[in-house]
């Protein structure tokens, strides 16, 4: 049930992009507003439709400009989370639930609810729910649909940040049991890198960048796309318990990691996420610090942007690290590929929204 | 008390509500969401008699359907008889100058719907007809209802158009505005303050149970 995507535009933004996602795969499409990254997933809903494009799913054409198939957006099995959610504000949360349903089933929508943990307000109108509850209505909303691909456009960007760390797992989770194509929509880099397996990078309408997450996390020039500050690792880790202090110790290839309260029994597999520029880079090992991070690795090479930064990529065992420093600090220390080189981490420099579950991606493909 | 004319009256608002109820919902839905070039000409027609002086349009509407008119002719070939003067061209004539009290606020009724709650209603797999019955209506209803109290208040209240297209005859064309208007000028003033204040009691009952409406239908969404 792979979703396939072919679009070309002049209006209202210049658009040349073409993806597929795979079923049980999410795909995010990142971009600045403007880029064309909504314009993409009106198109697969039939909400808009490009001068040129094709998508399809499962082999079957919904949209094909030159076979002149335009299946119109009821007719399209697709499910929509949009950004402000778009509920029924007549209807409460159970009858959203049902009008996506082919035949409204009560017992049907309470068990889609409990899904998304909204056990309970089954009778609240949206009014009555809280931003992160309605977030929730629309995801079972579009469950309820049966989609044959799921679109997510900027979902989480209407809710504090509380609410959308706890959405990020609840989705995570959720993909455990979702075994369509998932494209989302978003311009937050550490949105991307925590929910997808796959990443479009696409600005003025064109892919700058498409593949793996760490791939495409790793490339300056999607990086550049997105504003370079963004550049970070995902290190897979798992907790292995919580200090009395508040620190948690987690167990990453990269050695141990200690950081601040990060929620999850022992054993629960996480995914981490290391900002380059909060990585600095001793030749020594460093003593009497207060960075509890230290990891020790070599350095396999070194990008230089435009500006003053160079991109040290420094190998941890199997894994790599960015870290984002100075063209002068790194002449100074005279640093070559091949280098050892000490890796050191600010416990504190990782947010807590940098942490997030595994995706469960071996049930999901099931 | 002209009770003859109080039902020729109600009936003929009853009849252009019923009437103007699908157009305005058809021509506010279309106003509220396309965005075209003619657009501003169309809007400034249905506005029209608004401002025109009720005589004024009254006169042309009595040509326009008058024994040598294409209309007029129409009608006679179908029915067997004229439209002026008769209960149905007052019809056709009230539902004509009510066009503005019933697009207006039903547009802006459809207007009042967020877009992206109407494309939610297409990728829920609601057709047009069906996202219609279950989105659109239950939300633009303050509007469609504002479009129908005002249509039948200003019905019982016109006076100008009725007197040019119908005159008053009574049983057919004489309604409680032309009843009032007809006893001052015989100097019955009872009978015209009897009317004129049942008038006031049913405008009154008809605003009132507008507000009590859209005050349940903003309890209803909150």
């Amino acid at each position: 049930m792979a979703l396939e995507v072919m679009a070309k535009a002049d209006l209202p933004i210049p658009l040349d992009i073409s993806f597929r996602v795979d079923p049980g795969e999410l795909l995010a499409l990142v971009g600045h507003s403007g880029s064309g990254k909504t314009t993409l997933l009106r198109t697969i809903a039939g909400l808009w439709r490009p001068e040129v494009a094709r998508v399809s799913v499962n082999g079957t054409a919904w949209l094909d400009t030159a076979g002149r198939v335009d299946l119109p957006t009821h007719q399209r099995r697709v499910g929509v989370v949009f950004q402000n959610y778009a509920l029924f504000p007549h209807m409460s949360a159970a009858q959203n639930v049902m009008a996506a349903m082919d035949a409204p089933d009560r017992d049907e929508a309470a068990r889609i609810l409990d899904l998304v943990n909204l056990h309970g307000l089954a009778d609240r109108k949206p009014a009555q729910l809280s931003g992160g509850q309605q977030q929730r209505v629309a995801v079972a909303r579009a469950l309820a649909r049966r989609p044959e691909a799921l679109l997510l456009d900027e979902p989480f960007s209407a809710v504090d940040r509380a609410t959308r760390e706890k959405l990020y797992g609840e989705i995570i989770e959720l993909r455990a049991n979702l075994a369509m194509p998932i494209v989302l929509v978003t311009h937050d880099m550490n949105e991307a890198q925590l929910l997808a397996d796959r990443m479009v990078v696409i600005d003025k309408g064109s892919t700058v960048r498409e593949g793996t997450t760490a791939e495409v996390m790793a490339d300056p020039d999607a990086l550049r796309a997105m504003g370079i500050r963004e550049v970070a690792v995902m290190l897979p880790a798992v907790i292995v318990e919580h200090g009395d202090d508040g620190l948690t110790r987690l167990d990453a290839p990269t050695g141990p990691l200690f950081l601040p309260g990060v929620e999850g029994a022992p054993g629960t597999q996480l995914r981490v996420r290391i900002m380059a520029h909060e990585v600095i880079l001793s030749r020594t090992r460093p003593e009497g610090l207060s960075a509890q991070n230290i990891l020790s690795g070599k350095v396999t090479q070194i990008v230089p942007g435009k500006g003053p930064a160079v991109m040290v990529h420094v190998a941890i065992g199997p894994h790599e690290i960015l870290s984002r420093i100075t063209r002068r600090a790194a002449e100074q220390m005279g640093l070559q590929p091949g280098d050892p080189v000490h890796a050191v981490l600010k416990s504190m420099s990782v947010a807590r929204d940098h942490v997030a579950r595994m995706p469960d991606v071996d049930r999901a493909a099931q | 008390m002209d009770w003859t004319a109080l039902w020729l009256s109600m009936r003929l608002a009853a009849w252009t509500v019923l009437l103007l109820l699908p157009v305005a919902v058809l021509a506010g839905r279309f106003l509220a969401y396309r965005q075209f070039r003619a657009k501003g000409l169309i809007e400034a027609v249905v506005m029209l008699p608004l401002v025109l002086p009720p005589t004024v349009f009254g006169f042309y509407l009595l040509v326009a359907f008058g024994r040598n008119s294409p209309v007029g002719d129409l009608w006679q070939g179908l029915f067997g008889h004229q439209l002026v003067f008769t209960f149905e061209g007052l019809v056709v004539a009230s539902v004509i100058f009510n066009l503005p009290f019933a697009i207006q606020p039903a547009q802006r009724g459809f207007e009042a719907i967020a877009i992206e709650v109407r494309e939610a209603a297409r990728c829920c797999g609601l057709s047009p007809a069906r996202s219609l019955w279950k989105v659109e209506l239950p939300l633009a209803w303050p509007g469609l209802m504002t479009a129908m109290v005002l249509t039948f208040a200003h019905t019982l209240g016109e006076f100008g158009i009725v007197l040019m297209v119908g005159g008053s005859i009574p049983g057919e064309t004489k309604t409680i505005a032309i009843a009032i208007y007809d006893r001052v000028q015989a100097f019955d003033d009872g009978a015209a303050a009897a009317m004129s204040a049942v008038l006031v009691a049913i405008s009154l009952f008809t605003i009132a149970l507008t507000y009590w409406l859209s005050a349940r239908m903003g309890r209803r969404l909150s």
